[in-house]
């Protein structure tokens, strides 16, 4: 299916957030996750089901002021 | 010192981790600094997250995420979450922007944010104005803490309106608060002090400075005098001169 990874379209064969993190190479990254404008903890990434045109945001640690 | 949400700072110095030249400079900036919160953002993973968090770490110094950039109460409650399971703390920077050119917060999604986080247990760091209205709102919502700015975020202008944020400082004496943003010298921090704000948070005043690392520790050296000069209780201001040398045993010349 193809979903969008931070704006860039992204075809995955995972079907769960957990497995769409570790086909995507964020398996052990310390990253927060997003679907669709909502927070997912990463406790609930492995039940977290995706669907074709979903919206994934992966968030890092970054610069601040 | 007030405390902030039970935490009492070894200084009362925040600084920011952005802009600075080089990963080293921002090092040696908050070595400099004494700085005892770092300032973090969260943005999408494009490969330098993860030697950025480690930096931080190795800063040993505790971590304040914002929702920087946020425009409305959603986004800015959303980012807030990721944030505390990113950097496990509760303690969460509220910005709402409301206005491009100023940066100025947007009051009504502060306080809708803020109400939110709140009730979920954040330790809201509310980015807000001088305005008092707005600050008894964000207490009544849950805040123990408050940001009034200084001047747009990084303008540089210091404080902007002394006689808001003085009256913001007197009519709640106990809420422990921070002036964030609009710092440029160490003259406008040491001021900040002096009014009987708690502590300052800064980020390209030091870092958009020649010598980022000099100039940490300026700014390091006028927290120190202004908190000191206020616990001192400074002299009552007089319009007219008063001789500070003795008038009696002057010479008949």
């Amino acid at each position: 299916m193809r979903i969008e990874v931070n704006g860039t379209p992204r075809d995955i064969t995972a079907t769960t957030l957990a497995d769409a993190l570790a086909e995507l190479g964020w398996a052990d990254a310390r990253v927060a996750t997003a679907l669709n404008g909502d927070f997912v903890p990463s406790s609930a990434r492995a039940g977290q089901a995706l669907r074709d045109g979903d919206r994934l945001e992966v968030l890092a640690p970054m610069q601040g002021g | 010192m007030r405390d902030f949400y039970g935490v009492t700072l070894p200084n009362a110095l925040m600084l920011g981790t952005a802009q600075y030249p080089s990963p080293a400079v921002l090092a040696d900036a908050f070595r400099e600094s004494r700085a005892g919160v770092a300032t973090v953002s969260l943005r999408r993973e494009a490969g330098q997250g993860q030697a950025f968090w480690s930096l931080i770490r190795d800063l040993g110094v505790r971590v304040l995420p914002n929702t920087a950039g946020c425009h409305s109460a959603r986004e800015a409650v959303t980012t807030a979450r990721m944030a505390r399971e990113l950097f496990q703390t509760d303690w969460i920077k509220l910005e709402v922007i409301g206005h491009t050119d100023t940066l100025q917060p947007d009051p009504f999604g502060l306080l809708e944010a803020a109400t939110v986080l709140c009730a979920e247990g954040f330790q809201v760091f509310p980015y807000t104005t001088e305005d008092q209205v707005l600050a008894a709102r964000l207490l009544d919502a849950g805040c123990r803490v408050l940001m009034p700015w200084g001047a747009p975020i990084g303008s540089g202008l210091g404080l902007n309106n002394r006689h808001g944020l003085r009256m913001l400082r007197a009519a709640f004496p106990d809420v422990p608060m921070v002036i964030d943003a609009g710092l440029g010298l160490p003259s406008h921090a040491a001021d900040a002090m002096e009014m009987g704000f708690d502590a300052v948070l800064l980020n390209s005043a030091v870092a958009q400075a020649g010598d980022p690392v000099a100039m940490a520790r300026a700014f390091a050296l006028a927290v120190q005098a202004g908190a000191l000069a206020r616990d001192a209780d400074p002299m009552g201001v007089r319009d007219m001169g008063v001789p500070s040398t003795p008038l009696i045993g002057k010479a008949w010349l």
